[in-house]
C-alpha cells in the first residue's frame, strides 16, 4: 500500500469532474421535487442523455453539440413522464420506475454501434499564466466549460428560486397546486416546464459521465448516479447549495474508494466499489429526520375537478 | 377540449381491460419499432409470442416458460403486497441476489455432504438471506423514516458487489482451476433444485410461486392483513384510525417480499443457472415490478402477466436467435408494456369528455 502515491491536488481537481454529472442530475431534479413532482426516472434519463450525447459527439465531431443534444433526448424523454404523470395522472413512484426501465433498454439498443469507439475530447480551459499556477491552476481554472456551467446552473437555480416571481411560483405550486389553481397559475404547465428542465439537467450529467468522466459508452454505464442524485436531493433538503456540497462529497468518495484501490489498500475492490452506494444510505439515515422541508405537494396527483 | 372527470367508482370493465389494450398496443408499437431496425414486424411479435408456445420447437421452449415465469411470479407476488399498501421494495433484485448467495452458501459450505435435510435447508437459509436484506430498508424506514425506495435500491447495488466478491473469493470453486465461479450445484445431488418431473421445466420453484399466489390470494381476500394492506394503499389517514400500525405493515410487507426474492434467487441458482457466477442474476427482480402492475397487483393477474413476461423472454431469446433482434429490443419492449399500461390505467379511474370551452 502506498498512499504517497495519491495527490490531494489531482484529487480535488478529479473530484469535481466525477461531481459533476450528480450535480446537474441532482439540481434538475431539485426544481422538478420543487414543483412537487417527485420524477424517479433520472437514472433513466441520464443513460438516455449519456448515448444521446454521445452519438452525437461522434458523429458531428463536436462535444458541445453532444452536451445539447443529451439535453433535448433527456427532456424528449422526460416528456414521456410528462403524459403519464401530468395527462393520464399515473402514479409517479410508478411511471419514474417504468422510465428508468424504458431508458435502459432504449439506451443500450441506440448505443450498439457506438461500444468501443472514441469521443471527440473536450476542451479544457488554458488561460495562459493562470491555468499554470500550482495548486490553484488544476482546482479551479483547468476544467472543461460543462463543468463551469453546471456551477453557474447551481448559482441560477438559487437565485431563481430565492429571488423571482417565476420561482416564487414554482415553489407555490409545490406546496400547494390546489392554492395555487385558485390563484390562477396553470399548475400543469408549470409542471411540465419543471419536468422537462429536470430532465435536460438528467440528460447533460449522462453525457458527462459519456463523453468527459469515463469516456467512452457502455451499457448500463450511469451505474445508479442517478438514483444518488435522486438521494442527494434528500440530502440537500431540496437546498441548491446543499446539492453542491453533497455532489462534492459524494465525488469525493468515489474518486477517493477509486484512488485507495489504484494504491492497493488492504480491503477487496468490491467493498470499496460499494462504499458509495452504502454511505448514501448512511447519510439518508441521519438526514431523514428532518422532514419538514420537503414540498409538502411532492408526488401528489393534481386534477382540476371544477 | 378533452376533460378528464373522475369516476365515483373505479371502472370493473376497464380494471380488466386495460392490462390487454395495453399489450396488443405495446405489439402494435414494438411492431413499429422492429420495423424501424429493419425485421418484419409480423415476423418478429410471432416470434415472440406464438412461436415459444407454439411454434415448430415448441416442445423445448414451454419448460422453458415455467422456468422463467416462475421467479418472475414469487417475487412480484411479494412485491405487490407492499405496493398495493404504497410500500415500495424495488430493491427485489438485490434480495435475490443475497438469497442465492446465502442458500447456495449453505451448501457449499457442507459439500460433499449428501443429506435429504440439506435443500430443504438451503431454501431457508435463501428466504432468510432476503428476508435480511429486506429488513434493511424496512428497519431504517420505521426506525428513522429513511426513503425506502432509496434505500432498497442502493442495496442492489450493494448486492451486486458482494456477489462479485463471493463468486470471486469465498465461494469459488476450489477446483476450479482459478476460473470465477462457484461449483455447480447441478452436479451435486443434495443440493440440486432438480425437476420434479423431467422435462416438463418444473422444479420445486414453480411450485412455490404457485403455493404464493394461492397465498397472497387468500391473505387479500379473507384476511385481516390483507384488509389492511388495502385499506392502508386506500386511505393511510383512516388506516391509522382504524388501528393499522404502520410499522407493523412495513416490516410485514418488505419482510415478506424480501423472503420471497431471496427464495427465488435460491432456486434459480440451484437449479438453472448451476453456480454462484459474477452475472447469474438477469434482472428478474426488476422485471417482476413490471408483473406486478400487470397483473394489477392481483394474485392471479400476477400469475398471468409472470407466464406472459416470461413468454417475451423466450420468444426475445429466439427472435435474436432467428431475426438477429438485439437483446435490448426485448428490454425495451418491456419497458414500453409499462409505459402503456400506467398510461391507460387513467382510464379506469376517470372518464374522458369532450367540452367546449376553456377548461382548467
Amino acid at each position: 500500500m502506498d498512499l504517497s502515491a495519491i495527490n490531494p491536488v489531482l484529487l480535488i481537481a478529479s473530484l469535481m469532474v466525477a461531481a459533476t454529472p450528480i450535480l446537474l442530475a441532482a439540481i434538475g431534479e431539485l426544481v422538478v421535487e420543487k414543483a412537487g413532482v417527485l420524477n424517479l426516472g433520472v437514472e433513466g434519463m441520464m443513460i438516455v442523455g449519456a448515448i444521446c450525447g454521445f452519438a452525437i459527439a461522434v458523429n458531428t465531431g463536436s462535444p458541445l453539440v453532444g452536451f445539447v443534444a443529451a439535453a433535448i433526448g433527456g427532456a424528449v424523454l422526460s416528456l414521456l413522464f410528462v403524459l403519464l404523470t401530468q395527462v393520464a395522472l399515473a402514479n409517479q413512484v410508478a411511471s419514474g420506475l417504468a422510465l428508468t426501465l424504458f431508458g435502459l433498454g432504449l439506451s443500450a439498443l441506440m448505443g450498439q454501434s457506438y461500444v468501443g469507439v472514441k469521443p471527440p475530447a473536450f476542451a479544457k480551459l488554458d488561460i495562459p499564466g493562470i491555468s499554470d499556477l500550482p495548486v490553484v491552476g488544476p482546482i479551479l481554472f483547468s476544467h472543461d466549460l460543462v463543468l463551469y456551467f453546471g456551477l453557474a446552473l447551481v448559482a441560477a437555480v438559487w437565485a431563481v428560486l430565492k429571488f423571482t416571481r417565476a420561482g416564487l411560483i414554482l415553489r407555490a405550486v409545490g406546496e400547494s397546486h390546489d392554492a395555487a389553481h385558485a390563484l390562477g397559475y396553470k399548475v400543469v404547465r408549470i409542471r411540465t416546464m419543471a419536468i422537462l428542465f429536470g430532465g435536460a439537467c438528467a440528460g447533460m450529467g449522462g453525457a458527462y459521465i459519456s463523453l468527459v468522466r469515463v469516456p467512452q459508452w457502455t451499457e448500463g454505464m450511469t451505474a445508479g448516479v442517478g438514483w444518488i442524485a435522486l438521494a442527494l436531493v434528500v440530502f440537500a433538503s431540496w437546498k441548491p447549495w446543499r446539492v453542491l456540497l453533497g455532489a462534492y462529497l459524494f465525488g469525493g468518495i468515489t474518486v477517493l474508494q477509486l484512488n485507495l484501490q489504484a494504491a492497493g489498500v488492504a480491503v477487496p475492490v468490491e467493498y470499496l466499489a460499494m462504499s458509495p452506494y452504502v454511505i448514501t444510505i448512511l447519510v439518508l439515515v441521519i438526514l431523514s429526520q428532518q422532514k419538514s422541508s420537503a414540498p409538502a405537494a411532492l408526488g401528489r396527483i393534481f386534477h382540476a375537478s371544477q | 377540449m378533452i376533460v378528464l372527470e373522475k369516476r365515483p367508482q373505479p371502472s370493473k370493465l376497464w380494471a380488466y381491460g386495460t392490462p390487454v389494450l395495453a399489450v396488443l398496443l405495446t405489439m402494435i408499437f414494438g411492431g413499429l419499432l422492429f420495423a424501424a431496425l429493419g425485421k418484419n414486424p409480423v415476423d418478429a411479435i410471432r416470434t415472440i409470442f406464438f412461436d415459444p408456445v407454439f411454434g415448430e420447437f415448441a416442445f423445448y421452449y414451454r419448460p422453458q416458460l415455467l422456468v422463467k415465469g416462475a421467479p418472475l411470479v414469487l417475487i412480484a407476488i411479494g412485491l405487490s403486497l407492499g405496493f398495493r399498501a404504497g410500500i415500495w421494495n424495488i430493491g427485489a433484485e438485490g434480495q435475490y441476489i443475497i438469497g442465492a448467495l446465502c442458500g447456495a452458501g449453505v451448501a457449499l459450505a457442507v459439500y460433499p455432504l449428501e443429506a435429504f435435510w440439506l435443500f430443504p435447508l438451503m431454501i431457508m437459509a435463501g428466504a432468510l438471506g432476503g428476508w435480511a436484506w429486506a429488513m434493511i430498508p424496512a428497519f431504517l424506514k420505521v426506525r428513522f423514516g429513511t426513503n425506502e425506495i432509496l434505500v432498497s435500491l442502493m442495496l442492489v447495488y450493494v448486492a451486486e458487489q458482494l456477489l462479485a466478491s463471493m463468486a470471486l473469493g469465498l465461494l469459488r470453486n476450489p477446483d476450479g482451476f482459478g476460473f470465477p465461479g462457484s461449483r455447480n450445484l447441478q452436479q451435486y445431488p443434495s443440493a440440486h433444485n432438480a425437476e420434479l418431473i423431467a422435462g416438463t421445466g418444473m422444479h420445486l420453484g414453480v411450485v412455490f410461486a404457485l403455493i404464493a399466489v394461492i397465498f397472497a390470494y387468500v391473505l387479500l381476500s379473507r384476511h385481516m392483513l390483507g384488509f389492511q394492506i388495502k385499506l392502508t394503499g386506500a386511505a393511510p389517514r383512516a388506516a391509522k384510525f382504524a388501528g393499522v400500525n404502520p410499522a407493523r405493515l412495513i416490516l410485514v410487507c418488505l419482510g415478506t417480499s424480501g423472503a420471497l426474492a431471496g427464495m427465488a434467487g435460491l432456486f434459480e441458482v440451484a437449479g438453472p443457472a448451476g453456480q454462484v457466477s459474477i452475472d447469474f442474476n438477469v434482472g428478474y427482480g426488476f422485471t417482476a415490478i413490471i408483473v406486478a402492475f400487470l397483473g394489477r397487483l392481483n394474485p392471479i393477474g400476477i400469475l398471468l402477466a409472470g407466464g406472459l413476461m416470461a413468454l417475451t423472454y423466450i420468444g426475445g431469446e429466439i427472435a435474436q436467435g432467428q431475426l438477429g433482434l438485439p437483446a435490448a429490443a426485448i428490454d425495451l419492449f418491456q419497458g414500453m408494456l409499462l409505459f402503456f399500461l400506467l398510461a391507460l390505467d387513467v382510464l379506469t379511474n376517470y372518464r374522458i369528455r369532450l367540452r367546449k370551452g376553456e377548461a382548467a
